[in-house]
């Protein structure tokens, strides 16, 4: 197996008055699954669309009308299971979910409470070179997304956006194996990335298409192991949920805030609610969300309207047989092929376009020369413009190129960098750069030699130096390097001046 | 002649249709003159002339000398309220939806359509489909045909198909839909003296069907005999990929099956529905009937459901439970009524008015029921409970059908119709008892038709159910069929409308 091995990361923890506090996380991420239509009708799912433009009657629960399941949708939700190494369950079945808001048109959410479509998997959260958190995936479910209610377009009235309506979402629930802030957030970035690779979910937070709910709660160091070895929960400490988190910075600060409330708490004497709250970014606090009076009773049923969803094995398989390579393979492979680090491998291994856009500059080339510049100098240079992979002005064949010119002692590192510049700017290819710019490197010993001699007998006083002081030559390689514009091959430079200066 | 031409059966207006005897047009326009004369019984709610006549013009154009035009084109029906008809009301007989006009049409009344078949308008029907009286209709109730003898009280069509079997039996139109999640077609049939059947589970399609409890609704046709119900069946019936319910299985041709031959065929007569205080007219009818299939060469024997008697309180947890939700979206938001409200009155003011005033009071109970029944903390108790007995009394057909039995015979109702407003007063589980005989076929999702056989005492007619194997509606069809002729009820209501 191409697998790296790692340590587990160290569990934040938190200094109370009195004690140590560590943490214990659990994430429901709900992922907008990548399909053209909803999960239950063949209106589209285009973002940004006129409001209540892409509803169709099921979407807009008209009287008498029946969701019809989106094959896609299903294929997409098994896809991301076997990107988690889950279990896909051959039948599941979906539930109503009952509750009123004017967004929601059903007065219910179709869901999958009792048999979900995918089971157990688990995520490797990477932490850094050497280090990992293995993450239990205890179930992942389909379900519909509900509409948008606008409250603030009119000081009286509430709006409502139906275009959102019956989108099929992945529920993706996670075990409480998640031990700090960081490492919750790096969680969604690892499903993002996986989901990006499988094309799955477009991952977009900003949008609304990957958003958590972030339980959280605190224990006295040691419960985390007896929870381990008994399975108890309740050696965890009381939960705290907070809903629909769409930024990685927002889930870090939440959750940080959220532990120390529950700290301070605890160590006032008194004890954590179990309760739903909302993080508000502005103040940097979470909220309770209501009551336990106004606790929704949700009444899951299963839906009448839809048969169980049977899916057969064979078609699973062919959908495990044509998954792409995820990004822990191919950062194992990048490792072994290609000789790089593993942190270098984790940064060309983030997204895959960058990835695929590497083994193209790499293919037939000197891998970990590919992957300096691809990273130092190409992403260096993207990054500085904002731009992706995608917009990159120089072609994988291009950046090939210059390896190809470095690797034959074409040109050297510096002048590759000239060729760079000029190449991303102006399109040209760099070959005809170096031709018609007269880049080519100077290899002949004649003329370096020739250059060289001229150095010397100019310079006596520093020859006396040098002689007397072998690291000044250094000085002599420069001199002759300026002198041919850049151009001669600095290691032989060197070894010719070393030799005409008898060192 | 006019009056007349609305006593024709399909079978015979479709004979002559296509022989050219008689056009869509005037069968129509017949249609209509005897519906605008009978107010009284208050069976159609919508009447749609314009878009009949348009109908009855476009199927004589379709007939004209063309022997392979479908059976029922040019035929003049009613469609129930709860069937969703494109640019016609279509309110499930409620206030809440309130001048909803449906922009789409539902299959199986677009099925109709596409065979040619003349809307007349819409039905009257309970509410939501919840009653067995009409009585609960926001139209007020439809009135039975039938009267007693020598007594002018106003009695019950059945429900909730009450406008549909109240307009066959007293030839408004020569078919009507019905749909049926307990009962709703076979218990105002036999109410009326008309045919009813509710095909298997998933033989109609439910798009577009106004949803009361959606594993139990199928639509199914309300007509004059057996032959009628095949014919309009079948124009009724197929997969529709838009309900996910729906059946992918060919549909056979139930006209061709009518043969009246059940020589061999075994009947049940399950010793469970002898229920205590059953009138003795509804035990001699049954028994005539055993005795007529007997006669016809079926083998009639004595078999055993035993789970019956849990069978009316498992539907009462189960149709109000999945009612609850499917009544949810009706919230005042997007179409029907939305209450008037209060100065600072927020959303949940406008759900509670709108739902208050919008629902009647048995559509509330059914709902409140609903709600409590998959409440957490009652759920197992109750609704997985009900499910549960679901499965055992579907168990208790399949057990009687692998030991060989063809059809279950029992009677359609306890009683002939009733008065109206007989019992609306009374305790509503007295109400409820009127579909015992046939929410078990509703539970285990079976093929049920009732079928016109005999007159009480009082000249009240009462109908005979038949029970089928699942997806043998041909069979059961052709049972009734042999049913139909040997009991000769051919009884008609004396107008006085």
């Amino acid at each position: 197996m191409l697998d790296l091995t790692y340590e587990p990361p160290k569990p934040k923890v938190i200094p109370g008055a009195k004690h140590d506090w560590e943490l214990v996380i659990g994430l429901e991420v709900h992922a907008q699954v990548a399909s053209k239509a909803k999960l239950f009708s063949g209106a589209s799912t285009q973002f940004g669309a006129e409001p209540n433009s892409n509803v169709a009657f099921v979407d807009a629960a008209m009287p008498g009308m029946l969701p019809v399941i989106n094959e896609v949708c299903v294929a997409q939700a098994v896809r991301t299971g076997l990107g988690l190494k889950a279990k896909i369950n051959l039948t599941s079945a979906f539930d109503r979910k009952n509750y009123f808001y004017p967004d929601l048109p059903q007065g219910y959410q179709i869901s999958q409470l009792y048999h979900p479509l995918v089971g157990e998997g688990e995520v490797l959260v990477d932490m850094g070179p050497g280090i990992a958190r293995r993450v239990r995936i205890e179930r992942i479910h389909m379900e519909q997304d509900a509409g948008k209610s606008i409250h603030d377009m009119d000081p009286n009235v509430t709006f409502v956006d139906l275009n959102r309506t019956g989108v099929a979402l992945m529920e993706i629930v996670s075990r409480p194996d998640i031990r700090g802030p960081e490492e919750a957030a790096a969680y969604v970035g690892k499903l993002r990335q996986i989901m990006r690779y499988l094309g799955t979910c477009d991952g977009n937070m900003q949008n609304g298409n990957l958003r958590a709910d972030v339980n959280v709660s605190v224990c006295r160091p040691g419960d985390y192991e007896r929870y381990q070895e008994t399975g108890d929960h309740s050696v965890l400490g009381t939960r705290c949920e907070i809903k629909n988190m769409n930024s990685m910075r927002f889930i870090q600060a939440a959750i940080d805030y959220e532990a120390r409330r529950q700290i301070q708490i605890l160590e006032g004497g008194g004890t954590v609610d179990q309760e739903t709250r909302l993080y508000d970014p502005d103040r940097g606090e979470t909220r309770s969300m209501r009551s336990k009076e106004e606790a929704h009773d949700y009444r899951y049923f299963p839906d009448p309207d839809l048969l169980p969803l049977e899916i057969e094995q064979d078609w699973v398989d062919d959908i495990a047989g044509a998954l792409p390579e995820l990004p822990d393979q191919k950062k194992a492979r990048f490792v072994a092929d290609y000789g790089m680090t593993e942190y270098d491998a984790s940064v060309l291994t983030a997204e895959v376009e960058n990835a695929a856009f590497f083994e193209e500059v790499a293919r037939g080339r000197d891998g970990k020369l590919a992957a300096n510049w691809v990273i130092n100098e190409l992403f260096g240079r993207l990054k500085k413009e904002d731009h992706s992979i995608a917009e990159s002005p120089i072609s994988a064949a291009q950046l090939g190129q210059i390896i190809e010119l470095i690797q034959a002692d074409a040109i050297s590192g510096k002048i590759a960098k000239e060729v760079f510049e000029i190449a991303y700017t102006s399109g040209r290819d760099p070959a005809e750069i170096v031709e018609t710019e007269g880049l080519k490197q100077v290899t002949d010993t004649g003329a370096i030699e020739a250059a060289v001699d001229e150095v010397i007998a100019a310079n006596p006083a520093q020859v006396e130096k040098a002689q007397a002081n072998p690291k000044l030559a250094g000085w002599f390689v420069g001199q002759v390097m300026k002198a041919t514009g850049g151009k001669a091959n600095p290691k032989a430079v060197n070894e010719i001046v070393q030799t005409k200066l008898g060192l | 002649m006019t009056n007349d031409l609305t006593k024709l059966t399909i079978a015979e207006a479709r004979d002559r249709l296509r022989a050219g005897d008689v056009t869509s047009v005037e069968l129509t326009e017949a249609c209509l003159s005897a519906i605008d004369a009978a107010d009284a019984l208050n069976a159609f709610v919508h009447k749609t002339p314009e878009i009949a006549l348009d109908r009855a013009r476009a199927a004589d154009e379709r007939l004209q000398g063309r022997e392979e035009a479908p059976a029922m084109c040019g035929i003049p029906i009613g469609i129930k309220d709860l069937f969703c008809t494109e640019g016609v009301p279509s309110q499930a007989a409620s206030r809440i939806l309130d001048g909803f006009r449906p922009e789409y049409e539902s299959t199986v009344s677009r099925q109709l359509k596409d065979a040619g078949a003349v809307m007349l308008g819409k039905l009257n029907m309970d509410e939501f489909a919840m009653g067995s009286s009409n009585e609960t209709s926001v139209y007020g109730d439809a009135v039975n045909p039938w009267r007693r003898e020598g007594d002018a009280t106003r009695l019950t069509p059945g429900g909730s198909s009450g406008g549909s079997a109240s307009a066959v039996a007293a030839d408004l139109c020569l078919g009507a839909t019905g749909t049926d999640t307990g009962g709703s077609i076979r218990q105002p049939a036999a109410f009326t003296g008309i045919t009813g059947i509710k095909p298997t589970y998933g033989r109609c399609s439910r798009w577009g069907i106004v949803a009361f409890a959606s594993s139990l609704d199928q639509a199914g046709p309300m007509t004059r005999d057996v032959r009628d119900a095949a014919i309009m069946l079948q124009a009724m019936c197929g997969h529709d990929m838009k309900d996910s319910t729906s059946a992918d299985l060919a549909v056979p041709d139930f006209e061709a099956a009518l043969t009246g031959d059940i020589k061999g065929r075994k009947i049940g007569l399950p010793r469970e529905y002898r229920m205590e205080g059953m009138p003795a007219e509804i035990e001699k009818l049954w028994a005539d009937g055993a005795e007529m299939l007997r006669d016809a060469g079926a083998e009639v024997v004595d078999i055993s459901l035993p789970h019956t008697k849990y069978a009316l309180p498992a539907y009462y947890v189960i149709a109000p439970a999945e009612a609850s939700s499917n009544l949810a979206r009706y919230d005042g938001v997007r179409y029907g009524r939305r209450a008037k409200l209060a100065q600072g009155d927020g959303v949940v003011e406008m759900y509670e008015k709108t739902r208050a005033e919008g629902f009647g009071h048995e559509v509330q109970r059914r709902v409140m029921v609903g709600t409590y029944v998959l409440s957490a903390g009652f759920y197992d108790a109750y609704y997985n409970r009900a499910r549960k007995v679901r499965t055992l009394i579907k168990r208790d057909f399949e057990q009687v059908f692998a030991d060989g039995v063809d059809a279950i015979l029992t009677p359609a109702t306890p009683s002939a119709a009733f008065g109206l407003g007989e019992m609306s007063e009374s305790d509503p589980v007295q109400m409820y008892l009127n579909d015992v005989f046939t929410v078990t076929v509703n539970l285990a999702g079976l093929p049920g038709i009732s079928v016109p056989a005999g007159l009480d005492t009082q000249g009240l007619p009462l109908g005979l159910q038949l029970i089928g194997r699942p997806w043998e509606e041909a069979a059961l069809l052709n049972g009734a069929y042999a049913l139909e002729r040997a009991a000769g009820f051919v009884s008609k209501p004396a107008k006085w409308w």
